[in-house]
């Protein structure tokens, strides 16, 4: 399995977008933006298409539909979590449209109906080599512009209104923190499908959230997690191809899926932590002004 | 303009479906705007897709499929949303049920192309069997959502007090993510898991953001999802163009229009009243 050139780029790839979803994922637990984590992989299939369309290399087109995505969504941008979840809404309806027509034009000329589904849902067993500093490159300034902003960006996150207090614009650090979770997401979509790259984002940091109350602490956590995910998921995808129905393998982003929701559902196994998890009226409550 | 031809035969049905899931998709998501329930409303119907992938594997109508499924994903972020953070357990759902769905995929191995037409729909292939089905499932919903129209609302704009009048808040998150199930798994082979979420949000987003008084966004959104789909299917029909591309943008530019008024009124000094939710 480890001669295999493929696989090892599978590996190292699988690596990267884990380790970086697993950073960011933290910090997007914690600030309420699950969704627009999701929504950004998402919208990331619309560059993808688009660039399947005119022949560029398809990691180019998550990135910059990302990127447009993030910008947008914080233009619109309503502070209120609830607000804000419709902005976020209402620009995933308007690129997955688009991505609708990309997709018929792009199978209108090439006559390649697998297209949509791979780029749904991510074939790690073929990304090009040539991407790989690409991808390294953009996973390392997504994780340093969030290292060295973590204080901010936890601080917006809990106390608004003492992050102004005290001089931080709450607006452009959310914008720049969008824009690393764009570049992180289109990473992993790539690297297991842009759907299911939600599955790195979210499971490990709400596992690691859950393990430990020190946002330090859950960064490694989650980072660790994702990664024994991703490549156990890989190793168990390659061996499936000896499993029932012969012929052909499992796919690997269930296998991923799977293992990310394992780790999720074993940490409720502990004994509770010594605050209680915040119900959702408390969370309405803090929506709404007093 | 436009061609006469749109208005006759197979058409036909093309129209009247679009129509009963456009006054479905105004009314649901209505009320999942106004409970920030958006990503459920993404979840859900994307989520229903490991139901149809599942069901075709098995050899069963894919509405069963797409309604357990459905309907299953509706009651786990309904149960498990009030213990933990909502909005992970929406995602970990939809995650689980995409990844199910990819792998009945991968196992069936012949599911590609009718993978891509759940998730971006097939409304011009309507078949006339299919109307009275989506006809009765729509009614449903909408009974669904009409008779418990007073509690809904209540729990949506103000949970303090519909709690003070022992409404159950979470029993009606759950009453309402299972109606939305219900209409999800009833659309989604007419109109497509993605373009019926664009459906739902774009114009209830939209109707929000011109008033505040709840009766009329509600009368509003549906009239948006409306004139979005017979423009959409007008538009479909003339450049062939995929519908999903003009519900989608069309959704997005009335929000965006609806910000413009509302930032407009700002300026010329009218005063806004404030929604109840906010």
């Amino acid at each position: 399995m480890l001669t295999s050139g493929p696989v090892l780029t599978a590996f190292l790839i699988g690596a990267i977008a884990a380790t970086t979803s697993g950073v960011i994922g933290v910090f997007s637990v914690l600030r309420t933006q699950s969704f627009a984590g999701h929504s950004l992989a998402d919208i990331a299939t619309t560059g993808g298409a688009g660039a399947f369309l005119v022949g560029v290399n398809q990691f180019w087109g998550f990135l910059v539909a990302g990127l447009a995505a993030a910008t947008a969504m914080e233009a619109i941008g309503v502070q209120r979590r609830r607000d804000r979840d419709i902005a976020t809404g209402v620009v995933l309806g308007g690129a997955l449209g688009i991505a609708a027509l990309f997709l018929y034009l792009g199978t209108q000329h090439t006559s390649r109906t697998g297209a949509s589904f791979s780029i749904l849902f991510g074939s790690i067993f073929v990304v090009a080599p040539d991407t790989v500093p690409a991808i390294i490159a953009a996973g390392v300034v997504a994780v340093a512009t969030v290292a060295v902003l973590s204080r901010r960006l936890l601080l917006t996150a809990v106390a608004p209104e003492l992050a102004r207090a005290r001089g931080v614009s709450v607006r452009l650090t959310g914008i720049i923190f969008l824009a690393a979770l764009a570049v992180v997401v289109s990473l992993s979509a790539v690297a297991i499908g842009a759907v299911l790259s939600t599955a790195l984002l979210v499971g490990p940091a709400a596992t690691a959230l859950r393990v430990t109350r020190s946002p330090g602490k859950a960064v490694l956590v989650s980072a660790v997690t994702g990664l024994a995910a991703t490549w156990t998921g890989i190793a168990l995808a390659y061996e499936s191809y000896y499993w029932p129905p012969a012929g052909h393998g499992w796919p690997v982003s269930f296998f991923v899926v799977a293992l990310v929701l394992v780790a999720y559902l074993l940490s409720y196994a502990r004994k509770p932590r010594r605050m209680p998890p915040r119900s959702p009226h408390e969370e309405a409550a803090e929506c709404s002004p007093a | 303009m436009f061609s006469s031809l749109m208005f006759t035969g197979l058409m036909a049905n093309t129209w009247i479906a679009a129509t009963i899931v456009a006054v479905i998709a105004g009314m649901t998501g209505f009320f999942a705007v106004l409970r920030g329930e958006a990503f459920a409303a993404h979840a859900i119907p994307n989520g229903a897709f490991a139901g149809a992938a599942g069901a075709s594997l098995l050899g069963v109508n894919v509405i069963w499929g797409l309604a357990v499924v459905a309907i299953a994903s509706a009651l786990g972020i309904g149960a498990l949303g009030s213990k933990a953070r909502h909005d992970v357990v929406t995602a970990l759902t939809l995650v689980l049920m995409l990844g199910l769905g990819a792998l009945f995929v991968s196992i069936s191995n012949q599911y590609a192309q009718q993978a891509y037409s759940l998730l971006f729909g097939e409304v011009f292939g309507v078949s006339s069997a299919d109307v009275p089905l989506i006809a009765v499932l729509g009614v449903l919903a909408l009974a669904g959502i009409g008779l418990a129209f007073r509690p809904l609302m209540l729990t949506s704009a103000m949970p303090e007090v519909a709690e003070a009048r022992g409404v159950s808040v979470r029993g009606m998150e759950i009453y309402f993510l299972v109606v939305m199930a219900l209409a999800t798994s009833m659309t989604v082979p007419v109109v497509g898991a993605l373009l019926l979420f664009s459906l739902m949000i774009g114009p209830a987003a939209a109707a929000r953001s011109i008033t505040a008084r709840p009766g009329l966004a509600l009368a509003l959104s549906v009239a948006i999802a409306l004139i979005t789909v017979w423009l959409s299917i007008a538009l479909s029909y003339q450049t062939n163009w995929p519908l999903g591309f003009f519900v989608g943008v069309g959704g997005a530019l009335f929000y965006l229009a609806g910000l413009a008024a509302r930032g407009l009124a700002g300026l010329g000094g009218g005063t806004r009243r404030v929604h109840p939710a906010a």
